[in-house]
């Protein structure tokens, strides 16, 4: 018998990190820092407990939501959130083609390429409520800094999707449009337009969708909407209306995104 | 091939009637709708502000240029809180999502009429409602502070890792599970020897791309109490300390990049 047998080797699961030093390192990295946080993060349990009660309270509220005391500014905030949902959806959408299209290395200049994804750069950097923030101060209170907010972050999710697939296309198409003497516009509408259109119809219809959702959010800073009406409902501990607005805002995300589902898989 | 009449010969068009027909008419009502909602949003808008507005625009940036640095020292703190508020945020948010996930997918769920749907609208309602709405619900109920953010940033994270973690295993190999069932393995050991190596890096990959989203979100939870850098950027802007603000936006801007950066390294050493 070989030396093998004396020592009989077990079959053992191969390690998720190969390098034994990264993984040591990771483990080791991750320890301090779960350490170092316990240690800063105070927690106020008693707070926690006395919380408790109305946390309990909150949830029961969504067995009996209350739509009808404050119906009247709930009807009126979420038809702001939706008229903000759409008009920012197609103004974002109408700004984000011509940036789209500028931010394609294939189809454009190193100038305008860098401009335009300078534009995108900025538009992802900040999130939707800074941004709202800023609006808020320069265009006042209400729906429109709300509006220009959510449009401004469309620009950088859709003009930013729609550069890259561009930049994906099939040159072959490009080249045969080109090859019977056409126009840069003409090249656009019949060599690029048809390979990206079903796409950006799919983008745009998804980006309706998280500006819905954000248009809840950024009327906690005074941009309008339903966010607005939300907070007041909290800040007046009137959980059934709090409830029941959030009710209304899960099935409406639910609907629109069954419906852009729907039209996005018919559409590719 | 679709063909229009033109001086008495037929020329090629990209479209045919019916198609240009409906096109036509999804334009028109994408356009009735949209000046719909613009009349919605003009009658609640005090439009003399708006003329104002490059008025304003003008003057918050001479107040915001040249940023206070000396205010940096206040922020460090913030920062760090922000900094957990999204890590751990993430990691109790992977915890719970684990098994939410497993009984979501359809090829591990114990039970498709019962655990299946439990799961999925444990998902949805966490996905529909955004981390700021839960953090404005949660400092009522908890009390302003960290421990806010961290549970908002939980909540609202559960549904997106559950989401993509159950679709990640719908995907694996039935094979490899079929072989470790084979061996008389137990529920766990095919679980751990036949399931989650080959979703490991998904679900690397999926917590890194989460922490670097809670790190974007997580700067301005305090903007409703719930702890982080942006109680400081509320006090700033409430007192209207723009030169301040704007450092802020620095040291936010700073980190996202950074996160984003570590975020793509780390996806891109899995991938």
């Amino acid at each position: 018998m070989n030396a093998h047998a004396a020592t009989p080797r077990v079959w053992r699961k191969p390690p998720f990190i190969a390098d034994p030093r990264l993984r040591w390192a990771i483990c080791l990295g991750a320890l301090g820092y779960l350490v170092l946080s316990y240690a800063t993060v105070t927690v106020n349990w008693g707070r926690v407990l006395e919380g408790m009660g109305r946390g309990a309270e909150f949830v029961l509220a969504f067995f009996r939501p209350d739509f009808v005391s404050r119906w009247g500014e709930i009807a009126e905030g979420f038809a702001e959130s939706l008229a903000m949902t759409g008009s920012s959806t197609v103004l974002g959408v109408m700004v984000s083609v011509p940036i789209g299209l500028g931010g394609a290395r294939n189809i454009s200049v190193l100038p305008v390429y860098l401009v335009c994804r300078g534009i995108i750069a900025l538009s992802r950097a900040f999130q939707e409520v800074i941004v709202a923030i800023l609006f808020v101060a320069m265009f006042g209170f209400g729906p429109f800094a709300g509006m220009l907010t959510l449009a401004f972050a469309t620009i950088g999710f859709l003009a930013k999707l729609l550069a890259e697939d561009i930049e994906a296309i099939d040159p072959a198409q490009v080249e045969a449009i080109r090859a019977t003497g056409a126009t840069w516009l003409q090249l656009i509408n019949y060599g690029v337009e048809p390979q990206v259109a079903p796409r950006l119809v799919g983008l745009s219809l998804y980006r309706l969708d998280i500006n819905f959702r954000e248009s809840a959010v950024i009327g906690i800073v005074g941009a309008g909407g339903i966010g607005a009406t939300l907070n007041t409902a909290f800040d007046r501990y009137e959980f059934e209306t709090a409830a029941a607005i959030l009710l209304i805002i899960i099935a409406i995300v639910m609907l629109a995104e069954y419906t852009s589902g729907y039209i996005r898989r018919r559409l590719i | 091939m679709p063909t229009v009449e033109k001086d008495g010969t037929r020329v090629w068009a990209r479209r045919d009637r019916a198609t240009r027909l409906r096109i036509w008419l999804g334009w028109l009502v994408g356009t009735v709708v949209f000046v719909y909602c613009w009349r919605i949003i003009g009658e609640s808008t005090i439009w003399s502000f708006v003329w104002d507005a490059p008025v304003q625009a003008l003057d918050l940036a001479s107040r915001m240029v040249p940023p206070r640095w000396s205010y940096i020292g206040r922020i460090w703190r913030p920062l760090w809180d922000t900094i957990n508020i999204a890590t751990l945020g993430t990691l109790f948010a992977v915890l719970f999502a684990t098994p939410v996930a497993f009984l979501a997918a359809r090829n591990t769920t114990p039970s498709r009429w019962l655990a299946r749907p439990l799961a999925l609208l444990i998902i949805v309602s966490s996905r529909s409602i955004n981390s700021l709405i839960w953090a404005l619900l949660l400092v009522l109920i908890i009390g302003p502070s960290v421990a806010a953010g961290i549970v908002a940033i939980t909540l609202r994270s559960v549904g997106f890792v559950g989401k993509l973690l159950y679709e990640a295993i719908e995907e694996i190999d039935k094979n490899q599970v079929e072989a470790i069932t084979a061996t008389g393995a137990s529920r766990l050991q095919v679980l751990l020897f036949g399931i989650a190596p080959q979703i490991m890096p998904a679900f690397a990959g999926i917590a890194v791309y989460r922490w670097d989203i809670n790190i974007r979100e997580s700067t301005v939870l305090g903007l409703v109490g719930a702890g982080g850098i942006g109680l400081e950027l509320q006090s700033s802007v409430n007192v209207l300390a723009w030169n301040q603000v704007t450092l802020i936006f620095v040291t936010i801007l700073a980190s996202v990049v950074l996160s984003e950066w570590v975020s793509a390294k780390v996806r891109h050493a899995i991938i």
